[in-house]
């Protein structure tokens, strides 16, 4: 007996009373935003699955809708319950924050999502393909442009009806997104969301092979960041032993108290803080769509379906900047001297190279695309500010600014001609002629962008600006006048290109939406308008939610 | 809590705005008359501030009004007026129903049919007249330096579309290319008002990161940050007062316009409407002469002396600039864009020359140049929309075929050029001895503007209204009532405003006073009386 354990221990050591392996315990009511999308997105996927075609484009719509509508409801929930607040907490694990600045962002996200559906589901803009109402999307993915697959798919009336499951799993991604608390879920959640949106992009039901192009471009620019982003997280685990935010944190600015054997030659080398945090940046700045890491945002804005092209600008900008604000504020504030001067470098180039590139372009949804980019510029100032209103003001700025986004990408649906959406800018000479209203709200939305007083463009644009000049970066807030001022050009020329030339014989006609794309624009217009006039209320709500938890 | 006089003041035309642009497209006359009626309500108020507000009585501002608006950025709802606000309030609600009723058919569309229902030119046209005075009133009324900034700028908005959307019927040049300068026109007063408005946007961040500084919490509050500052809380630093002066001057002087920053005047002037014109050198260009006596010398009483050379040099340039271009025009509305950019010269002259004979008479001026140059330029739209030119060369001998039109085109030319007996004789003479008593030299070179203006008037007069008869010129019908509605007013105006400009001067003064006495300034001693001293004290 003994003789047989002698034996075995030459190469078995007795295990020690079996090792307790904790059971994750997960809160699943303080995850239920993301639970909720994402269940509601499986749901969807089995629906398409086992419901006839005929009945999928209402059962998806209503789906969708149920489900970020309840997803905003469990984000109003938690918020009412403390959550953003006084109850903050780490859970999940220590994998997932649930913090003011995540709830906020993650309502923001839900309602633009919600906003987005509705132009997703529009259905009377294109015209009938064969007695069916089609929408933006193609009537078959998987068939190849101009081929014969195509032409049946198109004259069956097909529909991708998959975008609503599609769409819902990338808002579940940004869910996770500015909420994640370690390095891998952050990656994971970036891939959740990425890759929905790829196939998005690549859906267009007109000018396909251009959709496919931005596609194929986003795709291959998106995984060279996510492998930077990877590998930035492979080093910061060298560096701190530890994935979570708060133990690189706590390494950062502690230095390696407890080394892990393993790591014993890398932990508490600064070289691999500073490569990995920069590798890190790198692949959360090109979500941002920051200069130098911007290439990829006109080519995809402009392939992409337009109503993808407006979930995107608005719903990726609102989640990467929400996961950049939390690296910088809850991982890296130890190293912010590092940091700050390469990000005033970004910030400024951003500014400029936005609003100067845009000058240049001949495509609204071009222009609208450097538009975003010079914004994105506008948002790093407040996040270079370090401080608690640099916080609350990038989140105010990220709200205002995506719903804005949202109605200027719905309006550039509306307007057609007989190749489908006219965005050539030189079309929409006269808009204001022949359609008034749609013009005047287009105007609105510019002005917006433009910062001009009395929309939400200005508050928020004031309030990063603060933000940053109280911090201390007056020559910033300077650079960021001057780009405005640059960025205020494209904008009015395209004003004067609507209303002050005479509308050409060939020119577009503004469609009648349903209700759903009004819906969408309305909303833009409203918020637009009540954040400029009375934003009192949702700076206190942005204030309130401006604390990470760590 | 009592009635909110000047918010109503300022909310009545806006809701003027709106309503007007609610008009249907076929009931064109009725959003006339609807416009006109709104803007003749603001006059009402506006005669009511005039009457409810005390001059001489205690405190800086009256009729107060204090509201919380946005905290997070300290901004309140504050309104106020002092002599000078009155004045100018005054003078916008009284020069719009006159705009409104000059530039009657002004946006009438052209073709019978409107190419869409919903395409209103006329009702965009009034509506955005009553936007205009909407914001200029509400500009005039701030006493929060950030609540004036939103107006300061939004007004660029509405005077954008009305310079780009509304021109003089097509001119020799073909309606397409006038359509093309006028967007760029547009453009141009647009950018150089923009640009200077995001500077001053700088400066504004600027001044609150200071004040929540030193101040515990961010204020824009123009009676608290003086107060502070008076009290020694706020130090704002030599450098940094600077450079925030700069910012907000150079937005005003981009609004006023100063030389160098004047050039989009002309254009805007030049291919607007007679109304339209009229609106930016009367009334919109006011706010930014209004804002330098409010704002730069009260927020950054230091730094407005430190500058006071060099701006007056350039106010020495505008005068003489503006004056020998106007000589040289060849367009009559062009010519009174540079008049107006000489007459700016003189008002911001005055206003830093720092003694209350220049600041009273800056004030005057503005009033007095408001109404003059509506007089002159409403006259020469009405010429003008008659031969559908606006070169001085192609009239001839209006005189005789017109007799009435040519004399009020005189007398609105001759108060332009600052004739003895009609109102801007009064502020000139002020101005300029206000300048002559701190800064001689000054008073003495800027006299040669007056000269020039004579020259730059009567030699206008001259070339259309008398000699020989053109033969285009030989059918042109004399002024209808309409016109002469808008044109006799004024004139009685300016007779009246030149003869007793008391009411005017008792109004104003207080206001200047506080204003000097905020910036610590006070009038030079006569030297002679010095002299007489000294020697009786021997």
């Amino acid at each position: 007996m003994s003789s047989v354990a002698s034996v075995h221990s030459l190469w078995t050591i007795a295990a020690e009373a079996p090792a307790k392996i904790p059971a994750p315990k997960i809160e699943y009511a303080q995850l239920a935003p993301a639970l909720i999308v994402l269940g509601a997105a499986v749901v969807g996927a089995v629906l398409e699955a086992f419901l006839p075609r005929r009945s999928r484009y209402h059962a998806q719509l209503l789906l969708s809708v149920l489900a970020l509508a309840a997803g905003f409801a469990a984000v109003v929930g938690l918020a009412a319950g403390g959550f953003g607040t006084t109850k903050a907490k780490i859970t999940a694990m220590g994998a997932i924050a649930v913090d003011g600045p995540a709830l906020f962002l993650q309502g923001t996200i839900l309602l633009v999502a919600l906003v987005a559906t509705f132009t997703f589901a529009e259905r009377r803009l294109d015209p009938a393909a064969h007695g069916k109402k089609v929408d933006s999307f193609v009537a078959q993915a998987a068939a190849v442009p101009g081929g014969e697959a195509e032409k049946a798919a198109v004259k069956a009336g097909f529909t991708t009806t998959e975008v609503f499951p599609i769409a819902l799993f990338a808002v579940g991604g940004m869910l996770v997104f500015p909420a994640a608390n370690d390095l891998l879920t952050l990656f994971i959640a970036l891939e959740v969301f990425s890759l929905p949106l790829y196939i998005l992009c690549a859906l267009a039901r007109r000018q396909r092979l251009l959709s496919q192009e931005a596609a194929v471009k986003y795709f291959l620019l998106g995984a060279f960041s996510s492998a930077f982003l990877l590998f930035g997280i492979a080093l910061l685990y060298g560096y701190a032993g530890t994935v979570t935010y708060s133990g690189i944190a706590r390494v950062v600015s502690d230095g390696a108290k407890q080394i892990d054997p393993a790591l014993a030659d890398t932990m508490g080398n600064d070289a691999l803080l500073l490569i990995g945090a920069a590798l890190v940046l790198m692949g959360l700045l090109f979500k941002v769509g920051a200069v130098p890491f911007h290439m990829w945002t006109p080519d995809v804005y402009q392939g992409a379906p337009t109503p993808v092209t407006g979930f995107m600008a608005a719903a990726t900008k609102v989640a990467a900047f929400g996961a950049l604000l939390r690296l910088l504020y809850v991982v890296l504030p130890g190293l912010s001297w590092d940091w700050r001067p390469v990000m005033w470098g970004v910030a400024i180039v951003t500014m400029l190279g936005g609003a100067i590139v845009a000058i240049t372009q001949t495509d609204i949804k071009r222009l609208l695309a450097y538009s975003s980019i010079a914004h994105a510029g506008f948002i790093l100032a407040g996040v270079i500010a370090t401080s608690k209103d640099g916080i609350s003001s990038v989140l105010f700025y990220l709200a205002a600014y995506s719903f804005v986004t949202l109605g200027a990408f719905a309006v550039v649906t509306l307007v057609r001609d007989a190749g489908g959406e006219a965005t050539q800018l030189a079309k929409w000479a006269g808009l204001g002629r022949r359609s008034p209203l749609t013009a005047a709200v287009f105007a609105v939305f510019l002005l917006a962008f433009a910062g001009i007083p009395l929309t939400s463009g200005f508050t928020g644009k004031f309030a990063v600006f603060k933000a940053a000049a109280e911090s201390g970066a007056g020559w910033l807030v300077v650079v960021g006048v001057v780009s405005s001022a640059i960025a205020a050009f494209f904008y009015i020329r395209v004003i004067v290109l609507m209303f002050f030339n005479e509308p050409k014989a060939d020119g577009p006609t503004v469609a009648v939406p349903s209700p759903l794309t009004m819906t969408a624009i309305a909303v833009g217009v409203v918020v637009t308008l009540v954040l400029g006039l009375a934003p009192q209320y949702f700076l206190d709500l942005a204030g309130q939610a401006g604390v990470f938890v760590r | 809590m009592s009635f909110p006089l000047l918010t109503a003041t300022a909310a009545v035309p806006a809701i003027g705005a709106i309503a007007t642009a609610a008009v249907p497209a076929a009931r064109r006359t009725a959003a006339k008359w609807l416009a006109l009626l709104f803007s003749l309500a603001t006059l009402v108020l506006a005669a009511v501030v005039a009457v409810r507000f005390e001059a001489g009585a205690k405190g800086p501002f009256q009729l107060t009004e204090s509201h919380s608006w946005i905290r997070d950025f300290g901004v309140r709802y504050e309104l106020g007026v002092d002599g000078i606000a009155v004045a100018l309030i005054a003078l916008t609600a009284l020069l719009i129903p006159f705009v409104i009723l000059a530039g009657w058919h002004d946006a009438d569309p052209l073709e019978a049919p409107a190419p869409n229902r919903r395409w209103r030119p006329t009702q965009g046209f009034f509506a955005l007249i009553l936007a205009v005075e909407a914001m200029v009133v509400i500009s005039f009324e701030a006493t929060d330096v950030f609540l004036f900034y939103l107006f300061f700028e939004a007004m660029l908005i509405p005077m954008y579309f009305l310079i780009g959307g509304f021109g003089d019927r097509a001119g020799a040049d073909g309606e397409e290319r006038s359509a093309k300068l006028r967007s760029q026109a547009a453009v141009k007063f647009l950018l150089y008002n923009l640009a200077g408005g995001l500077i001053m946007l700088a400066a504004v961040i600027g001044l609150y990161a200071a004040t929540a500084d030193q101040l515990g919490s961010g204020t824009f509050s123009l009676t608290e940050i003086v107060q502070a500052r008076a009290d020694g809380k706020l130090e704002l630093g030599t450098g940094t007062e600077r450079l925030l002066f700069l910012g907000f001057f150079f937005a005003f002087a981009v609004k006023a316009p100063l030389w160098p920053l004047h050039t989009w005047l002309p254009g805007a002037m030049g291919e607007s409407t007679a109304p339209v014109a009229v609106l930016i050198t009367a009334v919109v260009d006011k706010v930014g002469t209004f804002a330098m006596l409010r704002f730069c010398l009260q927020l950054f009483p230091e730094a407005s002396s430190w500058a006071t050379p060099v701006i007056l040099v350039l106010a020495l340039i505008s005068i003489l600039y503006g004056a020998l271009l106007a000589v040289g025009q060849r367009d009559i509305k062009r010519l009174v864009a540079y008049a107006s950019i000489s007459h700016f010269g003189f008002i911001i002259m005055g206003i830093f020359a720092m003694t209350s004979q220049g600041q009273g008479g800056a004030t005057l001026y503005m009033v007095n140049h408001g109404i003059s140059t509506a007089a002159l330029m409403l006259v020469a739209g009405f010429l003008i929309s008659r031969r559908g030119s606006r070169l001085i060369a192609d009239y001839g001998g209006v005189q005789k075929v017109a007799p009435v039109l040519a004399g009020t085109f005189l007398v609105g030319g001759l108060a332009t050029l600052s004739l003895p007996g009609l109102a801007p004789f009064v502020s000139e003479f002020l101005v300029l001895v206000g300048t002559f008593s701190r800064y001689p030299a000054v008073g003495i070179v800027a006299t040669v503007g007056i000269v020039l203006a004579a020259l730059y008037v009567l030699v206008l007069y001259q070339r259309t209204m008398t000699g020989p008869v053109k033969a285009e010129v030989r059918t042109m019908p004399d002024l209808k009532a309409r016109e002469l509605a808008v044109v006799a007013p004024l004139i009685a105006l300016l007779l009246f405003l030149g003869v007793y400009p008391k009411p005017l001067t008792d109004l104003v003064n207080p206001a200047v006073d506080h204003t000097l006495s905020v910036v610590d300034r006070h009038d030079p001693r006569p030297d002679v009386a010095v002299k007489a001293d000294a020697e009786a004290a021997k």
